[in-house]
């Protein structure tokens, strides 16, 4: 069996998996956040209209909140949304909630790794579509709405048909300049917006070998843009060294068995690859940044769980260094985390020199919610992974999806730049 | 079921048209509803009756989890909708929350069918009858699992 058949084998107490099987889940970790979080709760009434207790959830102790797409609340509706979720939490019995202002605090999808609050060969599931970040932990993440999330938090399991997996090989070392974000992009614009659908998406080779665990997180979370069930990524030395620098010292090396099988096999040589940009309106829409369009940017966004990690920062702040931006520039580490270890390193100085605005961790201008959504006509660079009409503000403002390279590059010159050519 | 189609010809109908995310703070499902589909048609508020039925192409309600979207189609009255292929958490929270019923058709329903059509689904035959234009088309069954959960009105009726 290959690791996701390995993990749903073992949760719903199965000798053996293939592809197509149904089988009922046991859930090792569960999150919500402050839209999914309401949302939950919404169905929790209306199962106490029919006469179903929900006076108990099955193990609070594996239940874990955050607060990240309405923070800072900026009308009374999300400071409502936020009270519900304290309340929630309270009357639960739910320990680990991430609060704004209180510490620790981020994007659901960057608590998971920052806290090492998943491990590898876990069944983990939250509402949100992201969900798949953590599968890059050695995990089965997968994503959820708000019935199968009230499910889980009651009976403590799920069901799932057990997907196909596609096996996305890397060979060699990316290089210089290119990152994670431009390899998935490269794939999705190879496979498009359903290429993934129900599937999952495995990512191995030497060039994933090498990769840094925050790298394999970037793969992970876009799986979801090419309508994947889940990414994974096997679970090595690095991600438990990852996890046990965080204080998870149970961690494991976890992998698929030696004849594991895949549907399909893609191979990409990493010598071949360079930064890429996901035009309007869809994340498949990739063009090579040497050829894009010349267009006037009016904004640059580094921020979200897909491009606001550390690693993320470091890379922008690389190109930033002693440099002036020349449109609104955003950065929004996507935990305190994180800021404070960009704050310790000297990150934030070098972008508040370069002019940028540095903001705290919040889903916010991601999904077009508040924290500095795109006027009508205006057009973002942005490291984020949607570029849906009107995902980050007007329906027709434009955005560009790129690595935190692209969007450093092409603050400085208000086009986009490729990060080889900046002078 | 018999009911009105709304035709969108396109593929990829995402979430973030369906509701846009400013909508995400919104629990009320009423409220919900008068934002559906406010991101692609703002006049669909207005045109949806209930009973109606949504028609589209590849990859319908691509994008995020939020169950916001049916939520909202099925508090405007849709019924169904009709496509050629569906996104997997779109899916699965219609009919795991017994929102609506996502029916996956083949071309030949995707191009016979106009605006306005009225449709009759059988789930039982797997048959999809145009009583506007007097044709006949085949729907793909429902995998087993999700024929149990709509037969028992959602997953939370549902007895594994």
């Amino acid at each position: 069996m290959n690791i996701v058949e390995k993990i749903l084998a073992r949760a719903s107490e199965k000798s053996q998996v293939a592809p197509d099987d149904v089988v009922f889940a046991k859930v090792d970790k569960v999150m919500v956040h402050d839209v999914s979080g309401p949302g939950v709760l919404k169905v929790f009434d209306k199962l106490k209209n029919k006469g179903v207790d929900v006076s108990k959830l099955w193990d609070p102790s594996k239940v874990w909140v955050a607060e990240d797409h309405f923070v800072p609340s900026a009308e009374k509706v999300s400071a409502e949304n936020i009270v519900k979720l304290s309340n929630f939490t309270k009357n639960y019995g739910i320990e680990k909630h991430f609060k704004y202002g209180m510490g620790q605090y981020g994007i659901c999808h960057t608590l998971s790794h920052e806290e090492a609050m998943v491990m590898p060969g876990d069944v983990y599931v939250g509402g949100d579509s992201h969900t798949n970040t953590t599968g890059a932990l050695g995990a089965f993440a997968c994503g959820l709405g708000h019935t199968d999330i009230a499910y889980v938090l009651l009976n403590g399991q799920i069901w799932f048909k057990v997907p196909e997996t596609d096996y996305f090989k890397l060979n060699g070392k990316l290089p210089d300049h290119v990152m994670a974000k431009d390899l998935i992009l490269k794939i999705i614009g190879d496979i498009g917006t359903d290429g993934g659908n129900y599937r999952t998406m495995q990512f191995g080779g030497s060039g994933i070998d090498e990769m840094s665990v925050e790298s394999r997180l970037t793969l992970c979370n876009m799986t979801t843009e090419a309508g994947a069930k889940n990414g994974i990524v096997e679970a090595d030395q690095k991600v438990v060294d990852y996890l046990s620098s965080r204080g998870a010292t149970n961690a494991q090396v976890f992998k698929g068995d030696d004849d594991a099988q895949y549907a399909n096999v893609y191979e990409y040589e990493a010598s071949e690859m360079e930064p890429l940009v996901a035009k309007p309106f869809s994340p498949e829409n990739v063009a090579v940044v040497r050829e894009a369009p010349s267009v006037e940017l009016d904004k640059s966004y580094i921020g979200s769980c897909t491009g606001a990690k550390y690693e993320d920062l470091e890379a922008a702040a690389k190109i930033l260094k002693g440099k002036t931006v020349k449109i609104r520039t955003e950065v929004l580490p996507a935990s305190i985390s994180i800021y404070k270890r960009a704050m310790e390193n000297g990150l934030l100085t070098i972008f508040l020199d370069a002019g940028v605005t540095v903001g705290p961790p919040t889903c916010g201008a991601c999904c077009g919610a508040h924290m500095g959504v795109l006027a009508k006509n205006e057009i973002c660079i942005s490291t984020t992974n949607r570029n849906f009409p009107g995902r980050m503000g007007h329906v027709e403002s434009e955005t560009y999806l790129s690595s935190p390279m692209v969007a450093a590059a092409s603050a400085v010159t208000g086009k986009i730049t490729d990060p080889r050519d900046l002078q | 079921m018999k009911g009105n189609i709304i035709k969108y010809e396109r593929d990829n109908i995402d979430t973030d048209v369906i509701i846009p995310g400013q909508y995400l703070k919104v629990h009320d499902y009423a409220e919900l509803a008068t934002h559906a589909m406010e991101g692609l048609d703002p006049d669909f508020h207005s045109k949806v009756k209930e009973g109606d039925f949504i028609l589209s192409g590849k990859n319908f309600g691509c994008g995020s989890s939020r169950e916001h979207a049916p939520i909202a189609l099925s508090h405007s009255g849709v019924k169904a909708v009709l496509a050629l292929s569906f996104a997997r958490i779109f899916y699965r929270n219609s009919v795991d929350g017994a929102f609506l019923l996502p029916i996956e058709i083949e071309e030949d329903a995707y191009n016979g069918i106009s605006e306005g059509d009225e449709i009759d689904i059988d789930i039982g035959t797997n048959e999809i009858k145009n009583l506007t234009k007097n044709q006949t088309y085949k729907m793909k069954p429902f995998s087993e699992i999700i024929g149990k959960i709509i037969e028992a009105g959602g997953l939370f009726n549902y007895k594994p």
